[in-house]
Formats: C-alpha cells, sequence, structure tokens
C-alpha cells in the first residue's frame, strides 16, 4: 500500500489527500481537482499498480455532515485481486452541477453503479454511454438519497388512481 | 445441442424491420419476481438486451439513515431473502468493524455456522428455481424439502422461519438451545443425501445439461472488468473468495475444511456445478464447526455500552438496566468515531459489502450496500446477446438474481 | 355407479349453491409475487404444505386463466400500474389476497417509494398478516376465501356490483396536510412505456 501511494504522489503531486480508518486506506481528491484529475487516478491505479477489480461504488451526500466542506462524495472501491489489497478512492462534487468523468471506460462494471448514484444523488458523471435514471420512474423529479429528500417523500407514493370493486 | 453463440449484429441492423421488440416482465413466471427485459429479437434470437429495473425499489438505504444499527437488521434481512442471516452477519461485520467490537468466539462459530446454512438454502433455491425453469419439477421439490429444514434451524434459533433478525450489534438475540444443535447435525447427517438425490437428477440430465452448457458465457477478463463475483466469478475462472482472502467470523479457524470451487467454463452449467459443490463444502464447514462451538457468552461483555443484555441481567441488575436503558434512548445509544468504514463478507451470491458513513450519532448516516444481484445482473445482456429467447430463463436462473437485493 | 341405488334420482337445490361449490374448490392463483412473500407462496406450493390439499395448486402465470390473484410482496410506484393492470385482465369473478404486512400495509417499509398498502389502489378480500405469513397462514387465507364465496357467493357474480364504493382506508393523499401534499408531477402509468417522456 505505501508504494502505490507514493507512486500516485509522484504521478500527481497535491492532487490528492490520504486518510485511514479500521483496515481502509483513502484517497481524497477535492471537488476542485476531482474532474480534471480523477479519471487519470484510476487509471493508473488500474494499470500501473493492479488495482483491476471495482468492487464498488457509493455515492455519499454531506449535507449537514459535521466539518464537511464539500457536499457530494462518490466513493470507488477498487481491490487488487492479485494481492486482496483494496483501496477507496474519494471524488467530491459540489453543486449547482456536480460531475465528475466516468469510470466505464475503465470497467465495464461502472455502469450501472454510476447509474444509480445519479438516479439517487443527481451527479452527473461526464462520459457515461447511457445515463438514466435505474431504480426510480423516468418521470420523478427528485434524487431521493439526498439528504433534503425527506424519507416518506413528497406523496408521489400516492399518485395512482383507486379501482373499486364494481367498475373492475 | 447447444447453439452457437451467434455473432452480434452491428448497430446498423438494429433499426431494420426484420427485429422486433419483445417485453419482458416486470411480471412473468421467468422471471421470478420483478425484473424487466426489453428485447430485441431476430426470430427467436436474442439481438439486444435492456433490462429494467427498479420494480421492487423500497428505499431500504434510506430507511438505513433513520433506523439505528439493531433496528436495520430488520431491513437488511430482506435484500437477499432467501440467505437472509448472511445479510445479517455482513451489515452487523460492517458496524463492529466500524464500533471496533470483537466479538466473542462463541458468537463467531454460531454467526459462521447458521450463514453457512443460509448459503446452502441460497444455493438449493437457485438451483431449483433453474431447473425449474427449465421444466425440471421435481428438482425443484426436492430442493424445498431441504430448505423446510433449514427454516426448521432458522426457527428453532430465532423463532422466525424467514426471517430471522436474530443478529444483534455485538452478539446475537439470545443464545442458541442444544436443541438448535441437534437441528443442525440432524441436517449434516441428512443432507449429503439430499444432495446426491439433487445431483442424480440434474447432472446428467440431458436436458438439463443441453439447455446451460455454452449458454451465457462470461469470460474471466469480463467477469473481471463488470465486477463479478460469488459463484458468477468464480465459474469464470475467478478464484476469489472473501472467506478465504480476507478471512473473517470463525473462518481463520476452519481454512483447512473448506477448498474455494472454481470453474474455467463461465457458462450456465458451469455456475450450476460450482453452486452445487459450494453446498457440499459449506456443509463440510459447518460440520466442522458444529462439534467445536466454543463454550462461553454469546454477547460482548457489559459495560461497553455497544450490546443489549440479556433480559435477566435487564431485570435483576442494575449495570444492566442502565445499559438496556442506554440502548433503547434515541439520544444516548452508541458513540461510533465519526468516520466511514466498508466492510464485506461472502454472501451466497458474491461479495456483499456495507459501506457505513457515521456522523457520530447512533444511525448511519449513510448506509451504502453492495449488491451482488446488481452487478450481475448489468452483466445479464452481454450473456444473453446471440442466443435464443428460450435460452433467457437459463441465463436468468443461473445468476440467481434476486429482486429485493437487486432493486433495494 | 354404485350409489344408484342409495341416491335419489334428482337433487333440489339453488344454482348459486352448485356455482359456489364448483368455485371454491378450483380457485385457480395468480401469483403476483414481488418479494420475500413470493417464496413463501412457493413453499405453500411445495411438498411439505401442499395447497393442492384445497383444490389451488394450478397456478397459472397468466391472468386470463386465474380468478385469485395473490400480491406477494411489497409493490412499489413502478409496479403499481402493473399489478392494476393485471388485476382488470383477470376474468369475473375474481378475488384479491392481501399476502403480508407489505402488501397489506407497507410494512417495515414506510418509505418514498413503497406504496402503503395495496388496498388504496385495488380491491382485496383477504389480508393475510406475517413478514412473511407462514404456509399455514396463506392456506387459512385461502380457506377463507372459499368461505367467502360459499356464503356470499352468486351465480352471475352479484355481489360485485354491491361493493361499488371504495373499500380500503381512506386515500393517503387525503391524509396529508395541505402544506405536505405536494404531490411530484409526473404520471407514472406509463411506467412500463418505452419510450418515455424525459425529465
Amino acid at each position: 500500500m505505501p508504494a502505490t501511494l507514493a507512486t500516485l504522489d509522484a504521478k500527481f503531486p497535491g492532487a490528492f489527500a490520504t486518510s485511514a480508518f479500521r483496515d481502509n486506506t483513502r484517497v481524497e481528491v477535492a471537488a476542485d481537482k476531482a474532474p480534471a484529475v480523477l479519471f487519470d487516478l484510476l487509471k493508473c491505479l488500474k494499470d500501473d499498480r493492479g488495482f483491476d477489480f471495482l468492487a464498488d461504488i457509493a455515492g455519499i451526500d454531506y449535507l449537514n455532515y459535521p466539518n464537511a466542506t464539500d457536499r457530494y462524495g462518490v466513493v470507488y472501491a477498487l481491490t487488487n485481486l492479485a494481492t486482496g489489497e483494496r483501496l477507496f478512492v474519494k471524488a467530491f462534487a459540489n453543486d449547482p452541477d456536480p460531475a465528475l468523468p466516468s469510470a466505464v471506460p475503465l470497467w465495464a462494471g461502472a455502469d450501472w453503479m454510476e447509474r444509480e448514484v445519479y438516479d439517487m444523488f443527481g451527479v452527473v458523471f461526464d462520459g457515461h454511454p447511457d445515463l438514466r435514471r435505474i431504480l426510480m420512474p423516468a418521470e420523478f423529479t427528485a434524487h431521493p438519497l439526498r439528504k433534503d429528500y425527506p424519507l416518506r417523500g413528497l406523496g408521489e407514493r400516492h399518485n395512482f388512481p383507486t379501482i373499486t370493486r364494481a367498475e373492475s | 445441442m447447444p447453439v452457437e453463440a451467434l455473432p452480434r449484429l452491428d448497430d446498423a441492423a438494429a433499426g431494420q424491420e426484420f427485429l422486433y421488440t419483445l417485453n419482458f416482465g416486470p411480471q412473468h413466471p421467468a422471471t421470478h419476481t420483478t425484473l424487466r427485459l426489453i428485447l430485441t429479437l431476430d426470430g427467436e434470437t436474442v439481438v439486444k438486451a435492456v433490462p429494467d429495473i427498479g420494480y421492487l425499489h423500497s428505499g431500504f438505504e434510506k430507511l438505513g439513515e433513520d433506523l439505528d444499527f439493531n433496528q436495520y437488521v430488520t431491513i437488511v434481512d430482506r435484500m437477499n431473502y432467501i440467505s437472509p442471516f448472511a445479510n445479517e452477519v455482513s451489515w452487523h461485520h460492517t458496524v463492529e468493524k466500524l464500533l471496533g467490537i470483537e466479538v466473542t468466539p462463541r458468537c463467531k462459530y454460531i454467526r459462521t455456522i447458521l450463514a453457512e446454512l443460509a448459503r446452502i438454502n441460497d444455493h438449493l433455491l437457485c438451483v431449483g428455481a433453474a431447473a425449474l425453469d427449465l421444466g425440471a419439477l421435481t428438482a425443484f421439490l426436492y430442493a424445498f424439502n431441504e430448505k423446510e429444514k433449514i427454516y426448521n434451524v432458522f426457527e428453532a434459533a430465532s423463532g422466525q422461519r424467514f426471517h430471522p433478525s436474530y443478529s444483534r450489534v455485538g452478539g446475537l438475540m439470545n443464545d442458541i438451545t442444544d436443541a438448535v444443535v441437534d437441528l443442525i447435525r440432524d441436517f449434516v447427517k441428512t443432507f449429503p443425501k439430499a444432495l446426491a438425490d439433487l445431483t442424480r437428477l440434474l447432472n446428467r440430465n440431458r436436458i438439463f445439461v443441453d439447455r446451460t452448457t455454452g449458454i451465457g458465457h462470461l469470460s474471466k477478463a469480463d467477469a473481471i472488468n463488470t465486477s463479478c463475483s460469488g459463484p458468477v466469478a468464480r465459474a469464470s475462472g475467478v478464484a476469489r473468495d472473501l472467506r478465504k482472502d480476507e478471512p473473517y467470523l470463525a473462518y481463520p479457524d476452519l481454512q483447512s475444511t473448506f477448498k474455494v470451487v472454481c470453474s474455467t467454463d463461465g457458462d450456465c452449467y458451469a455456475r450450476y456445478l460450482v453452486r452445487m459443490e459450494e453446498m457440499a463444502e459449506a456443509l463440510n464447514i459447518i460440520k466442522a464447526a458444529v462439534e467445536n462451538i466454543p463454550a462461553g457468552p454469546v454477547n460482548v461483555a457489559l459495560n461497553d455500552k455497544v450490546t443489549i443484555p440479556d433480559k435477566t441481567a435487564t431485570y435483576r441488575s442494575i449495570e444492566g438496566l442502565i445499559q438496556h436503558f442506554e440502548l433503547f434512548m434515541w439520544n444516548r445509544q452508541w458513540d461510533p468515531p465519526a468516520d466511514e468504514v466498508y466492510g464485506a463478507t461472502e454472501a451466497a451470491n458474491g461479495e456483499l459489502g456495507f459501506y457505513v458513513v457515521s456522523d457520530g450519532g447512533p444511525r448511519a448516516f449513510r448506509a451504502r450496500t453492495r449488491p451482488p444481484s446488481f452487478i450481475h445482473f448489468a452483466v445479464f445482456p452481454r450473456m444473453i446477446e446471440g442466443h435464443q429467447i428460450s435460452d433467457v430463463p437459463a441465463v436468468l436462473g443461473s445468476l440467481n438474481i434476486i429482486a429485493a437485493e437487486l432493486d433495494r | 355407479m354404485a350409489l344408484t341405488g342409495l341416491m335419489p334420482d334428482f337433487l333440489v337445490t339453488k344454482l348459486d349453491y352448485v356455482a359456489n361449490l364448483v368455485r371454491k374448490h378450483s380457485l385457480w392463483p395468480m401469483p403476483f409475487a414481488t418479494a420475500c412473500c413470493g417464496i413463501e407462496l412457493m413453499a405453500t406450493a411445495s411438498s411439505r404444505y401442499d395447497i393442492a390439499r384445497f383444490g389451488s395448486e394450478a397456478m397459472r402465470f397468466s391472468p386470463r386463466q386465474c380468478d385469485l390473484m395473490i400480491v406477494a410482496g411489497r409493490v412499489v410506484m413502478k409496479m403499481v400500474p402493473v399489478m392494476q393492470r393485471v388485476w382488470l385482465q383477470m376474468p369475473e369473478p375474481k378475488w384479491c389476497i392481501s399476502m403480508g404486512a407489505c402488501a397489506s400495509s407497507g410494512g417495515v417499509f414506510d418509505a418514498y417509494a413503497t406504496v402503503q398498502g395495496i388496498d388504496r389502489f385495488l380491491p382485496v378480500d383477504v389480508y393475510v398478516p406475517g413478514c412473511p405469513p407462514r404456509p399455514e397462514q396463506l392456506i387459512r387465507a385461502v380457506l377463507d376465501i372459499q368461505e367467502k364465496v360459499t356464503k356470499t357467493g352468486t351465480i352471475d357474480a352479484r355481489e360485485f356490483a354491491a361493493r361499488s364504493g371504495y373499500e380500503g382506508p381512506t386515500a393517503l393523499a387525503q391524509e396529508l396536510a395541505p402544506e405536505e401534499a405536494i404531490v411530484a408531477p409526473g404520471d407514472f402509468r406509463t411506467a412500463t412505456r418505452l419510450r418515455v417522456p424525459l425529465n
């Protein structure tokens, strides 16, 4: 793991910060650098350091999180299948137009995961081949996992006609 | 004869008149639950498949931000509802990682045994339902007989046969009794015969073999590139199993009792065989673990403010009463570090992970799930393209897509 | 026939009675299985519980061939139009079982996408509590439907015409305070169309 971080440091000096908690090592890319750096950083990790397996992409909305400076975080959970190492790359994005480069050219598996993050948080992935809603109906207007969207919704779930027994 | 995979038609052919669109689902017997496929067909050959999901999206992750670490177990149960306990193990594995708790040896063994039972349960349903879709009803009934025995174990342990909600932060809801151990021993004794029956019904069944061999091929490079895990990846030759690679619970002690099952064929039949062999390996783990369950408490010790004390301690001691009170008052409860952690275990379908962000409160700020079904269903189009429409149920059955885990 | 000597040559009965007798012993379920309850529905149909003992083993996945819809599992926003369409496609006479807490009330899923009880959008005859209900409870529900058919059934299904009112609880939209009732734009009845308007 130190070798990986050293490689990243040599290639992208000052572009990221690192942190660790329990057995997770994180590489954090700030919101102003992420659009330019993120794709190359992931590509470097995949091609040079052998992180060939994208386990997960998780979106997070840091609204009202203590000491948070950026609103949206997207975490790429990478795994090196040869050594079993895990590395978490976290990129930030901000309103009004949260956008990050798409990882689909690197991993085909990122396709649906990025669509889910877009659906749930509204983070746009530039370069994604087919960025549509995936879980919510296409007519849906909100992004439900944002912190300013209420748990019980805004009444969308009641928005259907009722069928009575006599008319069916 | 297995149908040779036809070359993919190029995009120019997609607008041709001879192609037509078939809507498959969301309510269709072969999809079992609420999957929907939009197939573009050339005669009976699938040219293009576009999955459409979300017909069971019920906001699990939003609920995870509203419920505390113990309450969310009930929701996690309903993700992969065929192996609920494996989900609980994964969730509490992550939460305990966040809180920095090491559970007791007895709890580790019990969780391991029950998670392996859940794995057998899941594979039984997958194999049985895949056979049912291909016309072999008998195998399905045989599989369900064994599932009922596993339900009996969970019912004896937790009181609920289907969704046990048995795991708690730092331990289990209650200790298991000797009756549960006897039930597990009985199951270990009788299951090999049932598994042999299933094997004899399907392994050389001409129809089953012909309809699955060479169908839905996934290469090793594709499996890695598309993030597949679990039996789907192992059938394509990716020898990755978190029980071996990142041993958790009691697996470090049990390494010698099981092997990682792999195949290099990558087709539906290989995935079926991997699942059958994994059941045998899971049985070996259970067999070794059930005779070696350590004595001692099942929950971590009191006074660390993480585990719900049992009723005797709550009613008879002031420490128990205080801890019970602390853990059930909405503004007290746990005190995790304000940080985030990813924890993953090997569930029946593959790597089931949770990414938990905590803001220092008793609820997760964000409880992201890494759902294996979601990732495997994304690979479905590249498996089916070029095959016949009758192969759709075969491929779906071999992937074991659970809609609740797919949509959450 | 062996009974020829014992039975009279003719019986006098009501047509309603005959129709009910026939209907109740051959209820063909349409398993609208969405989630966990669907697995228990499969368990009910398989060897240990064997719903065939009550004449309901002929599960048909085509709504045109069924007269008992079993909604097993939660129903969410995208699925409601599908469920209503399947219900409308079933021929009369037909009944509906709402299996499990989620279908009956939303269950533990009180979140933005889950419908809080299918009875807000469909007429339901029997509710089965449980999460998921045990197979015995589902069999009990089938027996309850059989009893309902016996007691209220008529040969030309007159009893349904009487049920013209809305039978479920008050629609949730009416329970909301005016300031909460911001219903998002968009008609989710188009959920299964291929080309939907972009938002």
